[in-house]
């Protein structure tokens, strides 16, 4: 079924006819609804509330893009992690919102283009609290559950090799399996981006028996991605994601942007709102886009607040993802 | 009618049923052709205008990641290639003596050709496996092979599972079988609900039930079964002792293929004085005799040609020794139980096909039950069986894909690693569907053989 599915979706970059390289917005708004891909299962990021709606970080940046070519449904297609790239290179989907970490191979061969990097992580390990590892480089043996095409398989055997420690890999499809296997036993230790790992340990048995190592062994810049090639598209959701960044700087939340968009004093807010200048109409949205983007998702901080952080069951602090100002790396543009 | 045809009268040649049977069949040829072209040219031009890369050059990149379980490739490296090469010379040369005395007389070959043919068979391959023994070396898959040893490892995983898979549901589906036409009610109907209850589940559901529900009751590594060391069980796998080739290793497995070569032919010759005397030859104790003896001698000679390694409990994990994970068995018991099931009807729909009156034949010559299966039903069942069989085999090739679900590292989930590292998605689909397709094409192939052997032979 999985070689099924990852033929299906290379089948249409073979079959499809060069669908228009330009005019993704055209095409989205023709259709009434934008097609993203994301997680089957990752909470904080995608995952289905109790009410069967998709809910999530990575879903907030689908819905803001959403929100800012206006229309009011998104259709997510669920995709592993080996069928993401294939489904936003043959156009099954215009925007792959899914942890992708930014690499330079991915960037140039693949015909995609990374936008922002919405959240800086890195790749981490989690072990039972019982065995008692405080290190990293005390895993020399151990047998690792992973989940195979990312990143993750590279970082780790090179992390085992460059420390001339051995180790087996588990390998899955699906990141639940990998949790179930790793919560059953079958693996030491459970490996993927730390955000990824805290997502996981909130779904498993006893969260509390595990711990995540310190050691972080790769950098991982996750953000949104779309085809190389549609300029305008891309810079669409470009400044949607730094609209978010930058509201959050200026103080302007979901619950205030009306207020904020009639009553600030600040010309930058002004320009950012639509309020004064062209930069939303020159982008090819309406002047009602960043407000729309705001009230539907928030600031990027209330974003990170409501699916990864403390008060959730990741308990994520917001560490390299701090504003700039704030120590943080999270850093949006002048909007003039 | 065909008097009224003058002989200049010809049917033209688009008129007649040949020509045109011929023309249809031309342009069905050329219409593919046309396809595949366009096909292979929209890809290409596709992949360009979105800046995708293409091509197979990505095959010899590093690969870089780890796979948990590595079947050795033996590459042709060193001596490995002349042993290849001397054992076809060697099965080469024997098929042609063995035709060209048939094409002389009809008698099977005498002792004097036997011995010629054996000597090139297997005396060659041993000779320059003696004289390459240092530099014979089976390829080992790791971080820095390239992404091409990487998938063939997955290939060799894939065919592990897919030869044992096949044998395993063969026996296994040969035993229900037999179990359901049992006239022992209760042993019939469990057989039946096996069948059922196999049957009606989908194999991706079953491969969850032995690997998440079953096979992870197992105790944890420190609470491990453990056999004195000889076997231990627990959730990372199972674990045996394993064999640490010595110096006299080569000799003693010489002495053993010796063995087993000669044992078939001393049943070969049992054979033939039963077809041709009606006296059976007893070859039990002379086959177990050259079977002992021949290993004792090289033993002897070589010195201890094998030492023990035990797998001992070092941090996290058993080292040493050698066994088999909770995937591979997972995925092997998965597909053998499913594949069993419907080998089991495949096999009963065969012996029930075979006449009563043969069997009744069989037991008015006091023939044993035994005999009766082994000798008149059986043989006569295998046509019915042999064609079903084969697709069921090709289930098991496929079907051990969704390895991927539970973490064994075969064919699709290594592609797939360099499907998404690579991002080269065409070419490993394209290669995914290439190596199905032979591998479905040598088992067709095979049980065609094997089905042409078997068919009635009409004289």
């Amino acid at each position: 079924m999985a070689l099924f599915r990852t033929s299906f979706i290379c089948l249409l970059i073979v079959a499809m006819a060069s669908i228009a390289q330009a005019g993704t917005l055209e095409n989205v708004k023709k259709d009434g609804f934008l097609k993203a891909g994301t997680h089957i299962e990752n909470p904080g990021f995608s995952a289905l509330d109790s009410n069967g709606k998709r809910v999530g970080f990575d879903v907030d940046f689908i819905r803001a893009v959403a929100a800012a070519v206006d229309v009011s449904e998104v259709k997510y297609t669920p995709l592993t992690s080996k069928e993401r790239l294939p489904a936003l290179q043959s156009g099954e989907i215009d925007l792959l919102s899914r942890t992708t970490t930014h690499t330079m191979s991915r960037d140039v061969k693949l015909g995609l283009d990374f936008t922002v990097t919405t959240l800086y992580d890195g790749q981490g390990m989690m072990v039972r609290k019982e065995l008692g590892i405080k290190d990293a480089k005390e895993l020399d043996g151990a047998t690792v559950c992973l989940q195979t095409g990312s990143t993750t398989e590279l970082n780790i055997s090179d992390f085992f090799r460059k420390n001339g420690m051995s180790f087996t890999p588990v390998v899955f499809d699906k990141q639940p399996d990998v949790r179930k296997a790793y919560d059953t036993g079958r693996c030491d230790v459970h490996t993927t981006d730390v955000s990824g790992l805290a997502a996981q340990r909130s779904l498993m048995e006893k969260p509390e028996d595990h711990i995540i190592l310190s050691e972080v062994i790769s950098k991982e810049p996750l953000g949104p991605v779309v085809r190389h090639g549609d300029n305008q598209w891309s810079d669409i959701v470009r400044w949607t994601i730094w609209l978010t960044m930058a509201a959050e700087e200026k103080g302007v939340t979901q619950a205030n942007v009306e207020e904020m968009y009639a009553k600030s004093k600040d010309p930058e807010v002004q320009r950012m709102l639509g309020k004064t200048g062209s930069l939303w109409t020159d982008l090819g949205l309406d002047k009602g886009a960043p407000v729309r983007i705001i009230k539907t998702v928030g600031n990027y901080g209330e974003i990170f607040d409501r699916n990864l952080g403390p008060k959730t069951p990741l308990r994520m602090e917001r560490g390299l993802n701090q504003q700039w100002n704030k120590g943080g790396l999270i850093y949006a543009p002048p909007f003039r | 009618m065909s008097e009224r045809l003058a002989p200049q009268d010809k049917v033209p040649f688009w008129r007649s049923p040949q020509g045109r049977a011929w023309m249809f069949q031309l342009c069905m040829v050329g219409a593919f052709l046309w396809l595949a072209v366009s096909v292979y040219r929209n890809t290409l031009a596709n992949l360009e205008t979105r800046g995708i890369s293409s091509g197979f050059g990505f095959l010899g990149n590093e690969a870089g990641f780890r796979i948990g379980e590595v079947t050795g490739i033996p590459l042709p490296q060193g001596g490995l290639l002349w042993f290849l090469l001397s054992l076809v010379t060697g099965l080469v040369v024997s098929q042609l003596i063995s035709r060209h005395l048939k094409s002389k007389s009809e008698r099977p070959m005498n002792s004097t050709w036997l011995s010629v043919c054996l000597l090139f068979s297997i005396g060659l391959p041993m000779l320059t496996l003696y004289i390459f023994r240092d530099s014979v070396e089976i390829a080992h898959y790791t971080e820095s092979s390239s992404y091409f040893m990487a998938l063939l490892t997955g290939l060799g995983n894939t065919l592990k599972v897919t030869v044992i898979g096949c044998v395993a549901s063969t026996i296994l589906g040969l035993l229900v079988a037999l179990g359901r036409l049992s006239p022992n009610w209760l042993l019939s109907n469990i057989c039946r609900w096996f069948v059922e209850l196999n049957r009606n589940l989908p194999v991706l559901l079953q491969l969850f039930f032995w690997y998440f529900i079953v096979l992870q009751q197992l105790p944890n590594v420190r609470q491990s079964i453990d056999l004195g060391g000889w076997l231990i069980l627990n959730k990372r796998g199972l674990y045996l002792p394993s064999l640490v080739p010595q110096q006299g290793a080569w000799l003693f497995c010489a002495a053993v293929v010796i063995g087993l070569a000669a044992i078939w032919v001393i049943r070969r010759r049992a054979r033939r004085i039963l077809d041709e005397t009606g006296v059976p030859v007893k070859i039990l104790f002379p086959s177990l005799a050259v079977l002992i003896a021949l290993p004792a001698l090289a033993w002897l000679l070589g010195g201890q040609p094998f030492t023990l390694d035990f797998p001992a409990l070092k941090g996290f994990n058993f080292k040493g020794g050698t066994g088999m994970t909770p995937e591979f068995t997972a995925l092997v018991v998965g597909l053998t139980v499913y594949v069993s099931a419907f080998n089991a009807e495949i096999i009963r729909s065969g012996i029930e096909a075979v006449s009563k009156g043969q069997r009744e034949a069989a037991r008015a010559l006091a023939m044993n039950e035994r005999q009766v299966m082994r000798i008149v039903i059986l043989p006569q069942a295998m046509r019915v069986i042999v064609p079903p069989m084969t697709s069921e085999y090709l289930a098991i090739a496929k079907n051990s894909s969704l390895a991927v679900a539970i973490g064994y590292p075969e064919f699709v989930s290594i592609g797939g690693t360099i499907l998404n590292q690579s991002g080269q998605a065409v070419e490993i689909v394209g290669i995914w569907m290439g190596v199905y397709l032979c591998i479905s094409l040598l088992i067709s192939f095979g049980m065609n053989i094997y089905n042409s052997k078997v068919a009635l032979v009409e004289r």
